[in-house]
């Protein structure tokens, strides 16, 4: 691994603690000859939101893909530590990396449509179901700690159902809810599967300000009570200048801004990212978050 | 005769008798194709192996002096189920796994490759005359008469019927309530999906061909006990048939595999009984023709077969 120098512009007052709960360290994926993650690093805090920008194209989602074991990084090392473990992602297969404790959502709702909203939370929970149930045999047989983990895993969809408000859907097919009801239920079976890190691909595409509203709501709520980080990829500015604790940009696969939203906000590189220029810098650039937002750029 | 109820009734326990035998090897092939989308098209050599099983079983405790019917029939069917089992995983394990990520075509000519494989594999190991076996459960009961036509419903009928209908029941039960089945749904409508939530794929698929396995090998034990011949190239026929129930039921249905057995088993007997025996196969499948017709997805099938 090489030791590349930190290319990152402004300089970083954020201070992360001593053991994040993510460690980037040098994260490259290379397709054949395209450089889509470009020696990239960052840690992310356990409690905090740390969200990715960038421009379209910028290498967002693969990272996410390579958090999640799609992708094989060609080089870096991916670190989650958590339950006194630290898991090094880069050689875990998918399901291995869900069980040391990632969830993902995705930019293109992907539940399982042709399951009840119910079923969404409960095969989110199989892992223990399936050692409760002596890989099935128990199950059949009915014995007693089957119908306890079993249970549990009841309450724990009929929670997370009452908290995105959906009690009164459960038992309708995914496939059939309203969208930004599909969206919060991706979130709430993301978080059945008990994760340390919660990756966002997107959450507020396509929302309507109230839906928006309510996803913020959500997610504040999962960072509070529960022991979750979160990492979030969104256009939407205004949400991720609500909600972010930290904003990693990204452009061309490269990172050029790393820090608090204020820091990043006003941050030359990420303005010329965008709007393809670096002009004054004493713009007013919430306004600019804004006009950039309305014109598009996050579509 | 021929036009009695009695007559009729008589073709009909032998139709659903059948019907049983295509069901329990159709459900092999919905279940395959429900969660890798591809034909199986080695399953009906999977049924086959699974009657050779039987066979070999039935002898060695016959030459061990085990001849107390209803203890042996149970440990052939262990037997069975288990060493089929181990096929059904090998199976998949060598030859579609490696396929996984392959175009689908190559994974349906590799199975028409392992079809012809294990079909040559037995044949070579087993010789290719027909094996025989003396009957294990006689008798039965007669339930209707007709002058001196006697409509009876034998024992092995009734075992073989009991025998579907619990199996039938515990795999409904597996997959609609168990946590198994529904990783098995879950990876039948987004495999990617699935394992970002833990569940470990593979496992899961082979535990899936395992499921089909062990169903067909209940069937191969089936076909022996009620035509007592067996030859290495049942397999073929039985499968095609089971591969039809399987479509005309709806592929990737699990009771539309039952339907389809028993509707292709009845229809088979049906005209056997009253038009001739060389066309049963024709009826069988213009009737699959007629509903691919009119109704493409099969009688149960979901209209949305879309995968993402």
């Amino acid at each position: 691994m090489t030791t590349a120098p930190d290319t990152t512009e402004p300089a970083r007052p954020f201070s992360p603690p001593q053991r994040p709960l993510l460690d980037v360290e040098h994260l490259t994926m290379r397709f054949g000859g395209l450089v889509a993650v470009d020696d990239v690093s960052f840690a992310a805090a356990p409690g905090d939101i740390t969200a990715i920008i960038g421009p379209n194209g910028a290498g967002k989602t693969t990272v996410f893909n390579c958090l999640t074991g799609f992708y094989r990084p060609s080089v870096g090392r991916l670190a989650l530590r958590g339950n006194g473990r630290e898991y090094l992602l880069e050689r875990m297969e998918c399901h291995d990396i869900a069980r040391a404790g990632m969830a993902r959502t995705f930019q293109s709702i992907r539940l399982f449509p042709r399951m009840s909203a119910f079923e969404n939370l409960v095969v989110a929970q199989h892992n223990k179901l399936m050692r409760a149930s002596g890989y099935t045999v128990f199950g059949l047989l009915g014995t007693r700690s089957y119908a306890e983990a079993e249970a549990g895993a009841v309450e724990l969809a009929r929670y997370w159902l009452e908290k995105i408000g959906l009690v009164d859907r459960a038992d309708d097919d995914a496939g059939n809810l309203a969208y930004g009801q599909q969206r919060r239920l991706e979130i709430a079976r993301a978080m059945c599967t008990e994760p340390l890190l919660l990756c966002l691909d997107e959450p507020a595409a396509g929302l309507n300000p109230r839906e928006s509203a309510e996803l913020e709501e959500l997610l504040l709520f999962v960072r509070e009570r529960h022991d979750v980080g979160i990492l979030l990829i969104e256009h939407d500015m205004s949400v991720v200048m609500k909600i972010s604790d930290r904003i990693v940009v990204l452009d061309h696969g490269r990172k050029i801004a790393d820090g608090t939203p204020a820091a990043v906000r006003g941050a030359p590189a990420v303005i010329r990212a965008y709007l393809g220029e670096a002009d004054g810098a004493d713009t007013d650039t919430h306004t600019r978050a804004d006009t950039r937002r309305d014109a598009g750029m996050g579509a | 005769m021929l036009g009695t109820f009695e007559y009729f009734v008589d073709q009909a326990i032998n139709g659903i008798t059948l019907g049983a035998i295509y069901g329990l090897i159709a459900i092999g092939y919905t279940l395959v194709y429900g969660i890798v989308g591809m034909i199986n098209f080695a399953h009906g050599e999977i049924f086959m192996i699974g009657a050779f099983v039987s066979i070999i079983a039935f002898l060695t405790l016959g030459f061990l002096g085990l001849t107390w019917v209803p203890l042996a029939l149970l440990l052939v069917l262990v037997a069975t189920m288990l060493l089929t089992a181990v096929y059904g995983w090998a199976l998949e394990r060598f030859a579609y796994r490696p396929l996984r990520r392959s175009p689908r075509l190559a994974a349906l000519i590799t199975a028409i490759g392992m079809s012809i494989f294990l079909q040559n594999y037995v044949q070579l190991l087993q010789g290719a005359r027909n094996k025989p076996l003396q009957q294990v459960i006689g008798g039965g009961f007669e339930i209707m008469r007709e002058g001196d036509y006697v409509v009876t419903l034998s024992y092995l009928q009734i075992f073989i019927l009991l025998l579907t209908v619990v199996l039938m029941a515990v795999f409904t039960l597996v997959i609609g309530r168990t946590a198994l089945g529904r990783e098995q749904r879950a990876c039948e409508q987004d495999r990617d999906m699935a394992s970002l939530l833990g569940v470990n794929v593979d496992r899961t698929i082979s535990l899936t061909f395992v499921m089909g396995a062990v169903l067909a090998s209940v069937a191969g034990l089936v076909f022996l006990l009620n035509y007592g011949v067996i030859d290495f190239y049942i397999g073929f026929l039985a499968g095609i048939k089971a591969f039809t129930a399987a479509v005309l039921g709806g592929i990737g249905s699990v009771p539309g595999a039952m339907l389809g057995g028993l509707l292709i088993g009845l229809i088979e007997a049906l005209w056997s009984g009253y038009f001739t025996v060389e066309y049963k196969d024709v009826a069988a499948f213009s009737i699959l023709v007629l509903v691919l017709i009119f109704r493409p997805t099969g009688l149960l099938g979901t209209p949305d077969v879309e995968k993402v």
